[in-house]
């Protein structure tokens, strides 16, 4: 491949598209396609091709879209008008209305909302918007030019200069900057050296990675190319879950094309620079997202942590110094090359630079995919962006970060979204998953699932983490049955403190965030479990006859 | 060494064991291949048994405890033989908020079967998932492989019931 090649295949690209009167594209992201969208792209393709319009007319299953909500989506072009729910009965009436066109008003999906207008996409740019088992298409968005011109041109300390500046900090949760995270492992003197990519996107409610590597896997894939350039590494592995397989094979496919093109393998652009990147299939461990625990994991080991340092940029796979970045980091990085380490520095607050994907979920409107500048008030993201909490109910808490983040409450809605406002208010930024809740939901049963949950998952290894988290998912259960005293809340903080300073890894030391959040903003709840024996949303089954006291 | 260690034979004439040792031997034997391994061998016989257990302990040269750890450590392994059917509840935040517990309760009362359990007769597995990542369409299942989305306990019983009157 070289960048002849490359800018053949975009113009041959290009002129292909002009040779369409209109294109039809169904997403085909998991959301939508459990609604059938393939149906509804094989009906629209039956549709096409009995009218022999196939010469005219484009049906072209893309990703995700964001609207999840509403699937499945189409966005017919170069009219731009989307529609939502539809079916594979409405493929006549759609084919129709693009010839004629004339929008097919009943099923017209208002793209003018703030959900649409207020999102700025860097990670998501290509989603919705190209084929994702075509390298074709992603190569026609600019795709591997970023790859073209470090390898043609640019210095490791050149790239490493520019993620610095950029001020990009990892996308997985806990925002260390990857600048210096790249430049560690570029600096060990050890070969060789390891790209990995974690899309072991364990947290409940959080689906981003998920979605852009079903959109757009050649993003990421490009980006840990860039990154194994800059650190020297050869070899990469992406850890995906088990539970994605959509993802999987649209992973696997990529790799495929991109090995045929070149863009992958031995001397990528003619140069000397090699890299090749396989897949490792998670199998379901929330613990295997912790960095250790996900390279003892593709040793085929059991996923268990172990204490750092050394940090696997010393010490990673196989011994050897191993860069780890998430899906969402690594698809940031072709734009940041592209486009230069000031411009996405110029993009969200003074710490937190660039955009963040959020996963809009629960009691909201709109749920569904949103990227939006790292700085943007809650408020906006949940009822401008997300429109606000159905049915008439009132807003309770959103919780950020998964089983290691907190609920925040209303007092906060005005704060900005960054990592460290976040983090403030005791909860974390996490992967993006914003579960939002509103009166119907029990915050004593909220922090009690989330036990549960770190309970179950707890590797075993470290005994604060193994022994406290049942201890306190037992308080968790007592408590909302109505079984408990007061002195339990006490007992139940002080666990909370203890997890937090003892536990060998981030599963332990965050498993308390949630009931130190609940605690603290929702103190009123706990205390009527406790006191009046009810549970004021009405969620949990009480045990206790109302107003007794039960001895502890 | 490797002249003494002729290659482990597979325990049966099964043709799927062939697709087991064309994955053992893409990844060269190495150990560290293992998961890779298991997943082959449930995707191939739906569940993890004793003599797939002894075979890859000898194919990959590992220690039977070892591959015993790897395969109990992790969810999506399993060492009991799935129903006819599987139906996989997602319990995730956001299914949980909107009310997953409730398909689980509406499985449970009408046929009495409990998450991670099978039905008396075999035709179905109820199972739950941490999160399908299909948070936008909570409550959301899996039946048999097909994701539905927006269900209540209604709806859910009435895609089970076409099973379990088959």
């Amino acid at each position: 491949m070289t960048s002849e090649e490359l800018n053949k295949i975009v113009q041959a690209e290009a002129e292909t598209s002009a040779g369409f009167t209109a294109t039809i594209d169904i997403c085909m992201a998991a959301g939508c396609l459990s609604s059938h969208a393939d149906q509804v792209r094989d009906a629209l393709a039956a549709q096409v091709k009995s009218k022999d319009l196939g010469k005219k007319v484009r049906v072209r299953g893309v990703g995700c879209m964001g609207l999840c909500a509403a699937g499945p989506l189409v966005n017919v072009s170069p009219k731009q008008v989307m529609y939502q729910e539809v079916s594979q009965a409405d493929a006549a009436e759609l084919l129709q209305s693009v010839l004629d066109d004339k929008p097919m008003q009943r099923l017209v999906c208002n793209t003018q909302i703030p959900f649409f207008q207020r999102q700025t996409k860097i990670v998501l740019e290509n989603c919705g918007v190209i084929d994702p088992d075509r390298i074709e298409e992603y190569i026609a968005a600019e795709g591997y030019s970023a790859l073209q011109k470090v390898l043609s041109g640019m210095t490791q300390a050149e790239v490493l200069e520019q993620v610095t500046r950029s001020g990009l900090r990892g996308r997985g949760g806990a925002g260390f900057p990857t600048g210096l995270k790249w430049t560690t492992v570029a600096k060990a003197p050890m070969t060789p050296k390891y790209v990995i990519c974690n899309a072991d996107e364990g947290d409940p409610g959080a689906f981003m990675d998920r979605s852009v590597l079903e959109s757009d896997p050649h993003r990421v894939l490009e980006g840990m190319a860039i990154a194994a350039y800059a650190t020297g590494a050869s070899v990469g592995y992406i850890y995906c879950r088990a539970e994605y397989p959509l993802a999987v094979k649209r992973l696997k496919n990529a790799i495929r094309q991109a090995e045929r093109m070149g863009l992958l393998g031995a001397n990528i652009f003619g140069t000397q620079f090699g890299f090749t990147v396989d897949i490792r299939l998670g199998a379901g461990a929330f613990v295997c997202g912790e960095e250790t625990a996900l390279i003892h994991s593709i040793e085929g080991k059991r996923g268990t942590p172990r204490p750092r340092p050394p940090f696997p940029a010393q010490s990673g796979l196989w011994g050897c110094p191993t860069l780890i970045n998430n899906v969402e980091t690594f698809a940031n990085i072709a734009p940041i090359l592209r486009k230069g380490g000031d411009w996405f520095a110029s993009i969200g607050t003074e710490k937190s630079k660039g955009t963040k994907v959020f996963a809009l979920a629960g009691r909201v409107a709109n749920t569904g995919l949103i990227e939006v500048p790292m700085g943007m008030k809650l408020r906006d993201i949940i009822f401008e962006l997300g429109g606000g909490i159905p049915d008439g109910r009132k807003y309770k808490a959103v919780q950020t970060g998964g089983p290691s983040g907190g609920c925040i409450p209303e007092q906060f809605l005005d704060m900005d979204v960054d990592y460290d406002s976040i983090a403030k208010v005791g909860s974390i930024m996490g992967s993006g998953g914003m579960i939002v809740m509103d009166e119907t939901s029990c915050m004593v049963d909220v922090a009690k699932f989330f036990l549960e949950f770190c309970r179950s998952e707890s590797c075993g290894k470290c005994t604060p983490c193994r022994v406290g988290t049942a201890h306190m998912h037992d308080l968790l259960c007592r408590i909302s049955e109505g079984l408990a005293s007061e002195e339990e809340i006490i007992l139940l903080e002080e666990l909370c403190d203890l997890l937090k300073s003892t536990s060998l890894c981030g599963l332990g030391q965050t498993a308390p965030n949630p009931v130190l959040t609940t605690l603290k903003y929702f103190r009123n709840e706990y205390i009527a479990h406790i006191q009046d024996k009810s549970c004021p949303a009405g969620v949990c089954a009480i045990k206790a006859p109302a107003h007794q006291e039960v001895q502890a | 060494m490797s002249m003494l260690n002729a290659p482990a034979q597979p325990p049966s004439a099964d043709k799927r064991w062939k697709l087991v040792d064309a994955t053992i031997r893409r990844h060269g034997r190495q150990g560290d291949s293992l998961i890779e391994c298991l997943h082959t061998v449930q995707e191939c016989f739906g569940f993890l048994d004793e003599q797939a257990l002894r075979y890859l302990s000898q194919a990959l040269s590992l220690p039977l405890s070892k591959v015993f750890g790897v395969a109990t450590f992790y969810n999506l392994f399993t060492l009991k033989p799935k129903g006819e059917h599987t139906c996989v509840v997602c319990m995730g935040t956001a299914c949980y908020i909107k009310g997953a517990q409730a398909l689980l309760t509406a499985i449970q009362e009408k046929y009495g079967v409990k998450p991670g359990e099978t039905s008396e007769d075999g035709k179905m597995s109820v199972l739950t998932a941490r999160c399908l990542g299909s948070c936008g369409l909570a409550p959301a299942a899996v039946f048999d492989g097909d994701v539905a989305g927006k269900i209540n306990g209604n709806d859910m019983l009435k895609r089970v019931e076409k099973w379990m009157e088959a």
